[in-house]
């Protein structure tokens, strides 16, 4: 019987994937050091940064790709043919929001952010500061002068290289080194732009930070580059959201995210992942390749991911935190839904090097379709990481029979008196339950919306009012005609 | 208000009911009771339209509308409800929103507007105190950890705020103590009117001592076999069913 209602697939629309006829100034395609060299000089990079470019381009060429990593086959990623920079043809300083090309502030209109509207509540008070990364470039940053005022840096990465090079060269690398793997080596020979967030000793950063990042041109990459540093006891709420274009061929992400959280500081990223996922045969998509770790570098800071995985063809990504503190804490809220052929083998790591450090994991998996969801995280306990405690949670629900999910929790202990649990269960979205639903007169769509949202709800709780709300609408439509 | 003509449904190629005729009025209350399996709840399921059965033969109309032809959800926002002998657990989602969304689904249909939040909150309170729910209820999960009495009770209270025409309650008594089943048939008794009926399914006589049938009928290997008036109901309590499997066995020949 299920089956036969999954047989009738409707396949839904991707709202976000229209593109935008914008002029842009696009690199040719290839991959080599005058790339690189190209690229540095256009973003008036200093020396050092290109000294690091160089050298993570070098490892890169040495590194192997890591092919059919876990459950997903894809098809070999030509890396001569992605073009590293595409920008749009803006002035090169922009003054004020009149002077971003108007294409450009339609596309975010589109989107949901309007950087116009978030110009005329400026003045006024507004939650969340947004930070709108188009291709290779950022194009603003609002609420940049507010943010000021509290001593919170909110720009670009390009522009923080430029205006705020010692915390870069401080920071960056530090959670991520340059050859940590295969993606974020690439990334730090090739990257454009990204977010840079500081926030100084003793700050609750007044209002939600937020970056949404946008793939528009066809044939390039997004490289990205995150960088938050939450100064000793200050507090952080952070949003990332993410749509690309749909097309035809496969396009590469492959970001780098580094939080480093000082001395009783707290850092809550949040993520609405929602690139193109391909279409209901598996054409096109984006590989979604990016490296997220954090690091509680002191003590009784805490870090804290939450993410709604909806889209992209493929997606590997472990948002990982390391405690190194003594007190400091570790979060990680995931639900990762995959429909059609989508692939998504996403988790986290936990690193328990200082004492009394305690971690949450809490995972829900959504599988569709013809889709394979895996859950793969790791929980170590260090040597001398006395009372760590870890409690894991990774729930997975099928809907239908020809999906897949995997649990595949990586558990190592080298201190005795850690307490490490572990739950995990598979479920599949009941007959009994729609059919409880559409006897209220609730329909097969709302009812699966319904019961999705219920079995994500604890993760969907950690997510920022508005992010929850978007993050719902997103769930439903990325379900929508997976069952009946 | 219900009209059931020869109705054969099957499950996995094995005939389940094989020939239910009943007819329902407004305003009436009919009792169906008989032996564990003999097809009570494929009756409802099969009315309320859970695809599993197929329907092989027969016709239902209700309220002037072919049923069979409707989808699961459109039966209940033409006002049939089905309070169930099991029922079902949603984790995560709250028993409020759930009903908001049901009540604003079947308005949808019926071309009212969704109902404001201030006045859908008067309405569970006023429903509450009716089936006297513990207000806590209201707010957990969908049934979730709901002990079996709970559950039954919150079934009634769904239908009390849903309000529909024609409400089949398959066993609601069974699991429910004392109090809990003269609160239940109280509220049944409340929301009774001459505009809407009752099927109540049942093994006991008991709850038909509070909520009083017009008819009683029984159901015995897919078929009604019997129908009479209460005191049947009293008849069947004292013989049990051993006369009526005879007879059907000497038909059987
Ligand atoms: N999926 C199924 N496959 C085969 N037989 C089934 C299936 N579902 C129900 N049945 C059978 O149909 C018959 C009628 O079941 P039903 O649940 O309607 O009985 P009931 O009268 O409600 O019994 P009770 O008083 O125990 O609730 C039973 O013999 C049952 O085993
Ligand atoms: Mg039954």
């Amino acid at each position: 019987m299920a089956n036969e209602i999954l047989d009738d697939h409707i396949q839904n629309e991707y709202k976000w994937g229209f593109t935008t006829d914008i002029e842009s100034e696009t690199f040719a395609k290839g991959l080599n050091e005058t790339v690189i060299r190209a690229l540095s000089k256009k973003k008036n990079e200093p020396q050092w940064l290109l000294d690091i470019r160089l050298k993570a381009f070098a490892q890169w060429l040495t590194m192997p790709e890591p092919n059919n990593w876990a459950h997903v086959p894809y098809p070999k990623i030509n890396f001569q043919d992605i073009s590293y920079y595409s920008a749009p043809k803006v002035k090169p300083e922009l003054k004020s929001l009149d002077e971003v090309d108007p294409e450009l502030l339609k596309t975010f209109e589109k989107l949901g952010i309007s950087l116009e509207e978030q110009k005329r509540l400026s003045g006024v008070q507004s939650n969340i500061a947004v930070d709108a990364v188009f291709d290779s470039v950022s194009v603003k940053t609002t609420f940049r002068e507010t943010l000021a005022e509290k001593g919170v840096i909110f720009c670009s990465f390009s522009e923080a290289v430029q205006e705020h090079p010692e915390l870069i060269k401080k920071y960056m690398g530090m959670v991520v080194p340059f050859a940590d793997n295969y993606y974020a080596a690439l990334n730090t020979a090739v990257f454009s732009d990204g977010s840079f967030c500081y926030i100084p000793k003793g700050v609750r950063c007044p209002m939600e930070l937020s970056t949404y990042f946008r793939i528009n041109s066809s044939g390039t990459g997004q490289f990205e580059r995150t960088l938050i540093v939450a100064d000793e006891g200050s507090f952080v709420s952070y949003l990332e959201g993410c749509t690309a274009p749909q097309r035809d061929e496969n396009q590469l992400h492959a970001a780098v995210v580094e939080i480093i959280a000082h001395k009783g500081a707290e850092v809550k990223y949040s993520t609405v992942q929602n690139w193109y996922p391909g279409d209901k045969d598996g054409k096109g998509g984006i590989f979604n390749f990016v490296t997220k770790r954090g690091i509680c570098l002191d003590e009784n800071s805490k870090i804290s991911w939450t993410q709604v995985e909806t889209g992209s063809a493929i997606t590997w990504k472990y948002p990982s935190v390391i405690l190194k503190g003594d007190n400091s804490v570790g979060e990680f809220y995931s639900v990762a839904v995959t429909n059609n052929k989508q692939e998504a083998d996403t988790g986290t790591k936990m690193i328990h090097i200082g004492k009394n450090t305690r971690s949450t994991i809490i995972s829900k998996g959504i599988s569709a379709g013809f889709s394979n969801n895996s859950y793969r995280g790791l929980v170590q306990i260090r040597k001398g990481a006395k009372n760590a405690r870890n409690f894991s949670q990774c729930d997975s629900l099928l809907m239908g029979d020809t999906c897949g999910a995997h649990t595949f929790p990586y558990i190592e202990i080298k201190d005795k008196s850690a307490i490490v649990e572990h739950e995990a269960t598979t479920s599949k979205i009941g007959e009994d339950q729609l059919f409880y639903c559409k006897q209220r007169g609730i329909d097969t769509e709302k009812a699966v919306a319904l019961i999705v949202n219920g079995y994500c709800k604890e993760v969907l709780n950690k997510l920022p009012m508005e992010f929850a709300v978007e993050a719902q609408k997103l769930l439903a439509i990325s379900l929508e005609g997976s069952v009946g | 208000m219900i009209s059931i003509k020869n109705l054969h449904a099957s499950i996995n190629g094995k005939e389940i009911l094989k020939g239910i005729n009943l007819e329902v009025k407004a305003g009436e209350i009919h009792a169906i009771m008989g032996p564990n399996g003999s097809g009570k709840s494929t009756l409802s399921s099969v009315l309320a339209g859970r695809e599993d059965y197929d329907v092989t033969e027969g016709e239902v109309i209700f309220n002037g509308k072919n049923l069979l032809d409707m989808s699961a959800e459109d039966r209940a926002r033409e006002g049939l409800f089905l309070a169930f002998q099991y029922p079902i657990e949603i984790p995560g989602v709250s028993n409020i929103n759930f009903l908001k969304t049901a009540i604003n689904e079947i308005r949808a249909y019926n071309g009212k507007e969704a109902m404001e939040a201030k006045d859908f909150l008067a309405l569970v309170k006023e429903k509450q105190k009716l089936v006297e729910l513990d207000a806590k209820l209201t707010g957990r999960s969908v049934n979730e950890g709901f002990s079996g009495g709970e559950k039954k009770r919150n079934e009634i209270f769904q239908m009390a705020i849903l309000e529909p025409k024609l409400a089949i309650l398959d066993e609601t008594d069974s699991g429910l103590d004392i109090d809990a089943l003269r609160i239940v048939a109280n509220g049944v008794n409340k929301l009774h009117s001459k505009n809407n009926a009752f099927i109540v399914i049942t093994h006991y006589q008991r709850l038909l001592d509070h909520i009083v049938p017009d008819f009683v009928h029984i159901l015995y290997n897919g078929q009604i076999v019997k129908s009479g008036t209460k005191e049947l109901a009293l008849e069947l309590e004292a013989k049990g069913y051993d006369d009526i499997k005879h007879q059907f066995e000497k038909l059987q020949g």
